[in-house]
């Protein structure tokens, strides 16, 4: 009874985090310019015009370049930092999880106007690299609270037996510590790769000119005439995102073996 | 793992295997090494700028010449303090954030104790994809899309007139700006939530069932302060991604936030002294909330 309930109120939580995307998705398909509901009649041709529209073409390539650079860095970043906390006791170690987790605790609006006071100090042209900087300074703490969590929950010994069978560290990390942590990197990957490809508050104080696809959609969801084509990007990218997560998913439930999960 | 033997070829390992001893045998250097490359970019890149908006706050955009005069004043912190119009927006941001944080965590509570608990493994990850998908969506279509269903002639008017209700104003509205907030950064409240839950130990759900407590019980007393910290972790996110924002107040009500105040100073008035003097508000509130967080050992939940 208490479970049904449970269930029940879980459901409708699911589908009011779904109602907005479905009705955005509805007035993809929507004839007519103006949004008024019920929508009376039906097309596709919306979806040519985004397309063969430029600026949504180069904005999108923008914001997959800054995401995969942001995701890059953050990776590498954020994994150092990791192993440093996980396997090392050292000066300020409390502290480096507090540093690293500010870009995100700290209201964009001010990592975006810090960046952009120092940008414009330091004289340097607003570019995709200032816009990969900003982002990925608020990702690397996905990626390292995701790696640090699985290498607290794996278990040591299985790095120790490998060195005591005469692996060396290159050889234990590739065979041992990878395949047990892959899983990890793969989720906060795609968490910063989310993070950065969704971003506007701190992109529109790094990008100067440049239009990444959020920044495309801000500057065009006001004019009543482009609705039906920012619309039809909501959903391509909504449908974009969508096959990555799911093989994400899939990826990390397929491989439980070397973690003490459950 | 059968490959393991063959991974370095010892013909072209020599120099590649001592550099590896070396590092191995000196552990010192393997943390340097590590530690270097993060510590180095937050240590220049973001502690740095953050320091160089902070002095900025003590500037001053000189009002005869609308030039930035860099002599060290706390005229904009004077301002900030004796304008009741900053305090006000101060207040209603600070206000609207805890009100969207108390809702997320109310709306987050069911999905994520159904995740962890009730649900079946393949349900489980069904429903964590689920949650995961409207974080990769455009955030700014999600807010656009309220936009649309809470506007007159959208569907939410629409469904209040077939009901019989009407001149219900959502758009623009401050219930609007509490609406598209809880609902932007709900998965950020149920993905730490369900991990909170999800690593109490099972024992512990049957301990509390072989003494006799209820569903209900065991989850107010034993599930709820097990997952405290994550729900505060979470909260992080859900406060201060609000206090931040300033794009969705601007898209759904004609309310000012901090975040609208400090952009249009910065970028519309070019007084980046006064941006940065009221973008310590939120630092400062978010400092505060940051270290009453660790202390609930919400950094370890996340």
């Amino acid at each position: 009874m208490s479970r049904r309930l449970l269930g029940l109120a879980a459901t409708g939580v699911l589908v009011f985090l779904y109602l907005p995307i479905a009705t955005i998705a509805l007035y993809a398909f929507n004839a007519d310019r103006s949004q008024t509901w019920p929508i009376t009649s039906f097309t596709t041709h919306w979806f040519g015009d985004a397309l063969g529209n430029e600026a949504v073409r180069s904005a999108l390539i923008l914001s997959l370049e800054a995401a995969l650079a942001a995701t890059a860095v953050a990776l590498i970043l954020g994994s150092l930092a990791a192993f440093a906390v996980h396997r090392f006791r050292f000066f300020g170690r409390e502290s480096l999880s507090f540093v690293l987790l500010l870009p995100i605790a700290l209201p964009g609006i001010v990592t975006g106007m810090a960046l952009n006071a120092t940008f414009n100090t330091v004289h340097v042209p607003f570019s995709a690299w200032t816009i990969i900087v900003g982002h990925a300074t608020f990702c690397v703490v996905v990626v390292y609270n995701n790696l640090l969590a699985r290498l607290r929950r794996s278990s040591a010994s299985l790095e120790e037996a490998s060195m005591d069978l005469g692996a060396n560290t290159l050889q234990t990390f590739r065979h041992v510590t990878l395949p047990m942590v892959g899983t990890a990197l793969l989720a906060g990957a795609l968490l910063a790769f989310a993070l950065s490809f969704d971003e506007v508050i701190v992109t529109t104080f790094t990008a100067g000119t440049q239009q990444t696809l959020p920044i495309w959609i801000l500057a065009n969801l006001q004019l009543p005439n482009q609705r039906p084509i920012v619309n039809v990007v909501a959903v391509l990218v909504i449908l974009l995102s969508a096959i990555p997560v799911y093989a994400a998913q899939r990826l990390s439930s397929d491989s439980g073996g070397l973690t003490d999960r459950g | 793992m059968t490959t393991a033997g063959s991974a370095i070829d010892p013909t072209r390992a020599g120099f590649g295997r001592r550099v590896l001893t070396f590092v191995h045998r000196h552990r010192s250097l393997q943390l340097l090494l590590l530690l270097a490359p993060p510590v180095g970019w937050f240590g220049v890149v973001y502690l740095g700028s953050l320091a160089i908006l902070f002095v900025a706050a003590f500037w001053y955009l000189d009002p005869l010449t609308s030039a930035i005069r860099h002599d060290l004043t706390l005229r904009n912190f004077g301002l900030l303090v004796s304008s009741p119009v900053y305090r006000t927006i101060a207040l209603r941001t600070v206000g609207i954030a805890a009100l969207v944080t108390v809702t997320d965590i109310l709306l987050a509570l069911p999905v994520a104790y159904y995740m962890a608990r009730a649900a079946g493994r393949r349900m489980r990850g069904l429903l964590f994809v689920l949650i995961l998908l409207p974080l990769w969506s455009s955030y700014l279509v999600r807010v656009y899309a309220w936009r649309v269903i809470l506007s007159p002639g959208g569907p939410l008017d629409w469904a209040f007139q077939q009901v019989g209700i009407q001149g219900v104003v959502l758009y623009p509205s401050d219930i609007a700006i509490w609406i598209v907030f809880s609902y932007i950064w709900l998965p950020y409240m149920i993905l730490p939530m369900y991990a909170g839950f999800e690593r109490i130990p099972r024992s512990l759900f049957e301990a509390s069932a072989d003494l006799g407590a209820r569903g209900r019980s065991t989850f107010r007393r034993v599930a709820l302060p097990l997952a405290t910290p994550a729900i505060v972790a979470g909260s992080i996110f859900t406060f201060s991604l609000t206090l931040g924002d300033y794009i969705t107040p601007g898209l759904v009500s004609r309310s000012q936030f901090i975040g609208n105040v400090v952009y249009t100073s910065q970028g519309v008035s070019g007084n980046v002294p006064f941006a940065a003097a009221f973008a310590t508000v939120p630092v400062i509130v978010m400092a505060a909330y940051l270290l009453a967080a660790r202390r609930l050992g919400a950094f370890e939940a996340l």
